[in-house]
C-alpha cells in the first residue's frame, strides 16, 4: 500500500461507521415495537458489528502497531472517532432508526458492491461478504420506509419528522477529501460522490411508494470524518468503553 | 433459557371416564397429541399455561441479558450477547407458536403478561448489575433451564416437544458461553475472580429455585406426570442440576455459596442447604428487586410500539384495496 496513512484513515472510517450504527441499533434489542423486530434489529447490529470486526483487524495490519480490533473499538477519544454523523444519531423512535439505517445502507451497497474489486484483497474479502449482509438491510428498512409513510396519520406524521431531522446529515455520505480521492485513484475503495445517482434513484423509488419527499438541504451537516461529534457521542462512548477504561488490560 | 417448574397450574378436567381413558392410553403408548387431536380441556390449559410462561420468560429474559449488549468488554463478547439476547427472543416466537395451536393469540398472551395475569420465570426479577452476571446466566440458568427442557423434547404435546428440541440445542451452545466467560473471569485479574465469585453467589439460589417448589408442595405435578407435560419432579431436576454443575464451578475454583452442600455417598448426589421458599414466593408474587422494571419496560415497548403495528397494518389493508382495485380496473 503506497499511502497508508490514507487507507488507515478509510479504514478507520468504515470501521467507525459500522460499529457505531451497530451499536445503536443494539440500543433496541428488547425494546422493539414487535418481536419480530426485536429479532431483525440485533440481526442487522450482528452484521455491522462483524464488518467493524474485520475491518478494524485490517486497520491494526494497516497500521503496523499491533493494535488489535478492540484497541481500535475501545481506546480511542472521543475525537479520534471518524464515524458519519448520520449513524451515531440517537435511536429516536422506530421510524428515525429505520430511517437512518435505509439511509447509510442505500448508500453502503452500492459501495461495497465497487470495493468487492478493491485492489486491497482483504478489503475486497470484507466488501464480498458485507454486500450481501447490506443489501437485506436496505430491503428491510425500505420496507418499513414504506409501511410507515404510507400507514396511518400518525406514522406518516412520524416518517415526515424523521426525514427532516435526519436528512441533513446525509451529504457527508458523499463528501470527499484528499482521503477519499487517494484511496479511489489507488482502485482501494469507490469515489463516495459518484455514488450519489443510485444512492438518490434509490431514496426516491422508495419514497414514492412511501409517500414522502426528498427534501433539498441548504446545509449540510458535515464533520465526523473530522471526528467533530454532536453531543450525545460522548454518552455512547463512555457506555462502549467503559468496562476497557474500568478494568484496563484485562482479557475478557 | 427459561423454564421452571409451572406456577399455578390448573388441570382440573370435565370429561368422562372414557374419553380421558382413551386419552391416557395413547399418552401411555407414547403417542404425540397434535393439535387436532381431541384432548382434556384441563391438559389444554396447563399447556396453554406452561408454553405461555415459557415465551414470556424468554421474553421478560431478553432485559437483563440486553442491559450489558451496549457494555460489553470486547466486540467478540458483544456479538455473541447480541446473538443470544437475539436467540432467547427466537425462542419466544416459536413457543408462542406452539401455544397459538392451543386456541390462544399471541396478542392474548401478551396482554396477560403485562396485565400480570401471567407469570415468567422469577429468575428474571433479580438484577444484572456487572458483567459476570452474563457470564452466571449463561452458565447457571441456561443450565438450569436445559435440564427442565431436555426432558421436554420428549413432552406429549408434538408442537412442544419439537419446538424444544432446537430450543435445547441453543440452550446448550449458551450454557457454554456462559461458562466460558466465568472462566476468563476466574482465571483473570483479582478483580475479575472475585466479580465472577459474586455473580455465583447471587445466582446459586435463585438458580435452584428455578425447579419450582419442592415436590412435597407440589400441587398440580401428579397430574402433569401423567399427562407426560413433565417427566421428572422438580427436586429430581434440581438435583441433576447441583450434581452437574457443582464440579463445574470446583474446576475454576470458585466456591458455591452453601455451606450445608455435601456430597452423599449412599445416594451419589449432593445435599444441599436449605432454600428460602418465602423468598421465592415473595418474588414470583410481585416484590422481587426487578420485577415492577421487567414489566413496565414490556408494557413500554408494547405502548410506544403500538403506532408502528397499527402502521403496518393499515399499510397492508391498503394495498390490498389497491391491488383489488387494479384486477377491477383490467
Amino acid at each position: 500500500m503506497t499511502d497508508q496513512p490514507a487507507f488507515l484513515e478509510l479504514l478507520l472510517r468504515l470501521g467507525d461507521d459500522c460499529l457505531v450504527l451497530g451499536h445503536r441499533l443494539s440500543e433496541w434489542c428488547g425494546h422493539a415495537p414487535m418481536l419480530e423486530e426485536d429479532l431483525s434489529m440485533p440481526n442487522m447490529a450482528l452484521d455491522l458489528i462483524g464488518q467493524a470486526r474485520s475491518i478494524y483487524t485490517r486497520a491494526g495490519e494497516v497500521e503496523g502497531k499491533g493494535r488489535s480490533e478492540d484497541d481500535l473499538a475501545y481506546l480511542r477519544a472521543d475525537r479520534e472517532y471518524r464515524n458519519l454523523l448520520l449513524v451515531e444519531r440517537p435511536n429516536g423512535d422506530f421510524a428515525h432508526t429505520m430511517l437512518r439505517q435505509f439511509y447509510y445502507a442505500a448508500f453502503m451497497e452500492p459501495y461495497w458492491r465497487e470495493a468487492v474489486a478493491s485492489s486491497d484483497a482483504a478489503l475486497a474479502g470484507i466488501a464480498g461478504k458485507a454486500v450481501k449482509e447490506i443489501g437485506y438491510h436496505v430491503r428491510h428498512a425500505g420496507e418499513w420506509v414504506i409501511r410507515l409513510g404510507d400507514g396511518t396519520e400518525e406514522s406518516a406524521r412520524r416518517m415526515a419528522v424523521a426525514v427532516d431531522a435526519l436528512h441533513p446529515y446525509t451529504g457527508e455520505l458523499f463528501a470527499v477529501d484528499g482521503v477519499t480521492d487517494a484511496m479511489a485513484a489507488a482502485g482501494v475503495a469507490p469515489d463516495p460522490s459518484a455514488l450519489r445517482p443510485e444512492w438518490d434513484a434509490t431514496i426516491d423509488t422508495i419514497f414514492a411508494d412511501a409517500g414522502l419527499r426528498r427534501p433539498e438541504v441548504a446545509y449540510p451537516q458535515l464533520g465526523g470524518r473530522q471526528g467533530c461529534h454532536g453531543e450525545e457521542f460522548g454518552f455512547l462512548l463512555a457506555e462502549l468503553q467503559y468496562m476497557q477504561r474500568a478494568y484496563p488490560a484485562m482479557t475478557w | 433459557m427459561y423454564a421452571q417448574g409451572l406456577i399455578g397450574a390448573d388441570a382440573a378436567t370435565t370429561e368422562d371416564a372414557a374419553f380421558l381413558e382413551r386419552f391416557q392410553a395413547r399418552i401411555d403408548a407414547e403417542e404425540k397429541i397434535e393439535p387436532n387431536d381431541p384432548m382434556p380441556a384441563g391438559y389444554r390449559k396447563t399447556l396453554i399455561r406452561q408454553i405461555g410462561q415459557h415465551a414470556h420468560s424468554e421474553i421478560v429474559g431478553m432485559l437483563p441479558e440486553g442491559n450489558w449488549i451496549t457494555r460489553a468488554p470486547s466486540l467478540r463478547r458483544k456479538a455473541a450477547l447480541l446473538a443470544k439476547v437475539q436467540d432467547e427472543g427466537g425462542h419466544g416466537l416459536y413457543l408462542y407458536a406452539a401455544a397459538e395451536t392451543l386456541g390462544v393469540t399471541r396478542d392474548q398472551m401478551t396482554e396477560e403478561l403485562l396485565s400480570g395475569k401471567a407469570k415468567y420465570s422469577s429468575i428474571f426479577n433479580y438484577p444484572t448489575p456487572t458483567w459476570a452476571d452474563i457470564g452466571a446466566i449463561g452458565w447457571l440458568v441456561d443450565g438450569a433451564a436445559i435440564m427442565n427442557q431436555i426432558p421436554l423434547c420428549r413432552c406429549s404435546y408434538g408442537p412442544y416437544a419439537r419446538a424444544m428440541i432446537r430450543v435445547c440445542k441453543e440452550e446448550s451452545f449458551h450454557q457454554r458461553q456462559g461458562y466460558e466467560i466465568m472462566m476468563t473471569l476466574a482465571r483473570g485479574a483479582p478483580a475479575q475472580k472475585d466479580m465472577a465469585q459474586d455473580a455465583l453467589n447471587r445466582w446459586w439460589w435463585p438458580s435452584l429455585v428455578m425447579f419450582g417448589p419442592p415436590d412435597s408442595d407440589s400441587v398440580h405435578g401428579d397430574q402433569s406426570m401423567a399427562w407426560k407435560i413433565k417427566r421428572f419432579t422438580n427436586d429430581e431436576l434440581r438435583r441433576k442440576f447441583i450434581n452437574a454443575t457443582v464440579p463445574q464451578a470446583e474446576f475454576i475454583d470458585l466456591t458455591v455459596p452453601d455451606p450445608d452442600l455435601r456430597w452423599n455417598d449412599d445416594t451419589q448426589s449432593y445435599e444441599h442447604g436449605p432454600i428460602d421458599w418465602d423468598e421465592f414466593w415473595r418474588v414470583v408474587k410481585g416484590h422481587g428487586q426487578m420485577n415492577r422494571d421487567r414489566i413496565a419496560a414490556r408494557r413500554k415497548a408494547w405502548e410506544d410500539g403500538a403506532w408502528v403495528r397499527d402502521a403496518a397494518v393499515a399499510h397492508g389493508e391498503k394495498r390490498r384495496t389497491r391491488h383489488t382495485a387494479a384486477l377491477a380496473a383490467e
